[in-house]
């Protein structure tokens, strides 16, 4: 297959082999879970279950809401302890909805019964059984997968891409789950492609994980549908509008989706999660993590259950060495900073790092040089220096003239910024100005119709008090006009 | 009794009449910036800005007795909007908005202060515990004043993972 190239893009140190070579170890269920009820994109999930509740494993704890929503389910047989907020997985360390609990040791199954064939459903209802399982998109998008799936249905996709790119440092959680476990990825790569009533699947891998390439390879050996991609090792090729770049030569329009270019992007480990949810009835309640950095005892992948803290997992890989210079859930270019290792480990988590000081290279910025290295980084195309600059002095339209919507936030340009110009945040923080600004046009809109609401009532009531006041006089005349009508009358 | 109509109808037309003529010949020129400005307003006359009303505020503003960040209400969609329409500029960044919170413990439902809301913000009937709207509340304290418990205050407004977003970075050189 010829493959085409996209812009920009830059080559981080992969750290890879920290984690790279160990097996899948699965976690056992800690005592306690905290099982956030958003952890995905659209609504919270509206829980089902009530403290004090026992439930089994694979069990509904909270059922999806709205259209766009996802479902949550108990990763282990035991106790609902409590229903309430707990930290979230986030930098601000603001709480979320959250379920706690208490795990009574014996990971007791709910009774399941795996479908006998899923392909006699109509693709419809294959659809519907991806969305009961839970699955959100795992390589980090958050996306309700059956939701997905639909819209690109009904778009008329005709390409799935399958990506295994995996490009962002110290991450291998999904290097290890195509070499070990690639004919349920392939399974699942069948699945949706039913689902999707798509004629083809590539599956798009790094050239950098030789191992992953012939197992997947030979998994799917003989299906004229599915094939394996190499691709090169560049940041951010795992990204979804550059793999589709690579893979047809085709730009995703600027503010568009990528469906709009006939291809749908799904991650190895949703399409291993639709294998299980699918064949063995087995709802999204775990998923592979690679747990990786300098200061991690026993760096490696494991599979953990939805909801084990962070302070769990790096404890299950033998703890800390020495001191945590910068706690992240994800990779370095695109992770999340960690306030706290009390926070869960949600759907969309592939990774946790703990990184020493010399890993995380905490830099002092220094002023903008105008060196335009940031410009060759960007895989969008777009001109970071110039749209940070206008953020920096809170001209948000004027970033957003200089293509801020169309930012992915990849982190390329600071990768590559020689004055560590803190560029992502930048973007962040405008695009989060821009939110608030929003929404407060939108409040004072609501307050103008909430004052004319409350003026049009004070007047009816006037009205009204004036009328009853007219009604009484004119009784009142009546009555004088009646009395003196007897008295003319006497 | 027909001198009696007769004399009020005509009494009642010459005043009229004279109405008139005062409203043509004694007109206050009144501004088009002015007009604008009052569209702007929140319209709620809660007079926390000072002046006498909006009215009052936007005429303060087109003269330049007062400043766009008068207008508490309003918070910081009118200041840019302000800003705008009269040509200054101001600084974007301010705290989160203040808005109103009743303390459910010492509440004690004497409804003094649903009835002042502007905005209809505050739920509750007579002798029960009132609670704030925080989606319909715009700040402006006009509740606070009435509560004879104190148990109306205005709190910045709780952050959630909706509305957090990234600091701008704090870099110690200028550019
Ligand atoms: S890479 Fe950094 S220093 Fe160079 S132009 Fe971009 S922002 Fe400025
Ligand atoms: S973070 Fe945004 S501006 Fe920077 S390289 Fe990525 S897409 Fe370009
Ligand atoms: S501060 Fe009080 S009166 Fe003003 S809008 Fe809020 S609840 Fe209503
Ligand atoms: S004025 Fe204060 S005490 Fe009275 S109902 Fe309102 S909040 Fe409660």
């Amino acid at each position: 297959m010829k493959l085409f190239d996209f812009w920009g893009g830059v080559h981080p140190a992969g750290h890879k082999h920290l984690s790279a070579d160990q097996p899948i170890r699965i976690m056992p269920p800690p005592a306690r879970l905290q099982i956030p009820l958003q952890q995905h994109t659209g609504l919270p999930a509206l829980p089902v279950v009530k403290v004090g509740e026992s439930v089994c494993k694979g069990q509904l704890l909270a059922r999806g809401q709205g259209a766009v929503s996802a479902s949550v389910h108990a990763p282990t047989s035991g106790t609902i302890s409590a229903i309430g907020d707990f930290t979230a997985p986030h930098v601000s360390g603001l709480p979320l909805p959250t379920i706690t609990l208490d795990s009574d040791g014996e990971d007791r199954w709910l009774d399941r019964e795996p479908l006998p064939d899923p392909f006699a459903l109509v693709p419809e209802q294959i659809a519907v059984h991806i969305a009961e399982a839970g699955i959100v998109g795992m390589g980090g998008a958050n996306f309700p997968a059956a939701l997905k799936l639909n819209k690109a249905r009904q778009a008329k996709v005709h390409t799935l891409a399958v990506n295994g790119a995996e490009c962002e440092p110290y991450m291998t959680c999904d290097d290890r789950l195509m070499r070990e476990r690639a004919a349920g990825i392939v399974d699942g790569v069948r699945l949706m492609l039913y689902a999707l009533q798509a004629p083809q699947a590539v599956i798009a891998i790094e050239d950098n994980k030789p191992d992953a390439i012939i197992s997947m390879t030979a998994a799917c050996h003989g299906d004229p549908q599915i094939r394996v991609v190499v691709v090169p090792s560049r940041y951010p090729a795992g990204s979804a509008k550059q793999l589709i770049q690579l893979l047809t030569g085709l730009e995703t329009p600027a503010g568009g989706r990528g469906t709009d270019t006939g291809v749908l992007v799904h991650n190895v480990g949703t399409a291993y999660a639709v294998h299980r949810a699918l064949r063995q009835a087995h709802p999204l309640i775990s998923r592979i993590v690679t747990i990786s950095g300098g200061a991690v005892a026993e760096p490696q992948n494991l599979e953990a259950p939805i909801g084990a803290l962070v302070e769990d997992l790096l404890g299950f890989c033998g703890g800390v060495n020495g001191e945590i210079a910068k706690l992240l859930m994800g990779g370095p270019m695109m992770g999340q900073p960690l306030p706290s290792r009390q926070t869960p480990m949600v759907k969309g988590t592939n990774g946790v790092l703990a990184l020493t000081a010399a890993e995380a290279q905490l830099t002092t910025p220094s002023p903008c040089i105008r060196c335009g290295r940031c410009v060759d980084a960007c895989p969008m195309g777009l001109m970071p220096l110039e749209m940070s600059k206008r953020a920096r002095h809170d001209d948000l339209d004027g970033a957003l003239a200089f293509g801020l919507i169309d930012c992915i936030s990849c982190g390329s340009c600071a990768y590559a910024c020689p004055s560590h110009i803190p560029l992502v945040q930048y973007f962040e923080y405008a695009r989060g100005a821009l939110e608030a600004q929003e929404r407060a046009e939108q409040k004072s809109k609501e307050t103008r119709r909430l004052l004319e609401q409350r003026q049009a009532r004070l007047a009816r009531a006037e009205q009204a008090k004036v009328e009853a006041a007219a009604k009484r006089l004119a009784e009142k005349q009546r009555a004088k006009a009646a009395k003196a009508g007897v008295g003319v009358a006497a | 009794m027909i001198a009696a109509v007769l004399s009020l109808t005509i009494l009642g037309v010459f005043c009229g009449w004279l109405l008139g003529l005062a409203a043509r010949y004694l007109r206050v020129e009144t501004n088009p910036l002015n007009e604008e400005l009052q569209q702007l307003l929140p319209g709620v006359n809660c007079g926390q800005c000072g002046f006498p009303g909006c009215a009052g505020a936007a005429e303060a503003l087109a003269s330049g007795k007062a400043p766009v960040t008068l207008c508490p209400p309003g918070g910081q969609p009118l200041v840019q909007a302000l800003a705008a329409k009269l040509g200054v500029t101001v600084d974007a960044a301010s705290g989160p908005p203040l808005l109103a919170h009743i303390n459910e413990a010492t509440c004690i439902g004497c409804a003094h202060c649903s009835p002042r809301c502007p905005t209809d913000a505050i739920i509750g009937a007579s002798k029960q515990i009132h609670g704030v709207i925080q989606d319909a509340c715009i700040g402006c304290g006009l509740c606070v004043e009435v509560c004879p418990t104190e148990c109306l205050q205005l709190r910045p407004a709780t952050l959630t993972l909706k509305t957090w977003y990234w600091p701008k970075p704090a870099l110690s050189f200028g550019g």
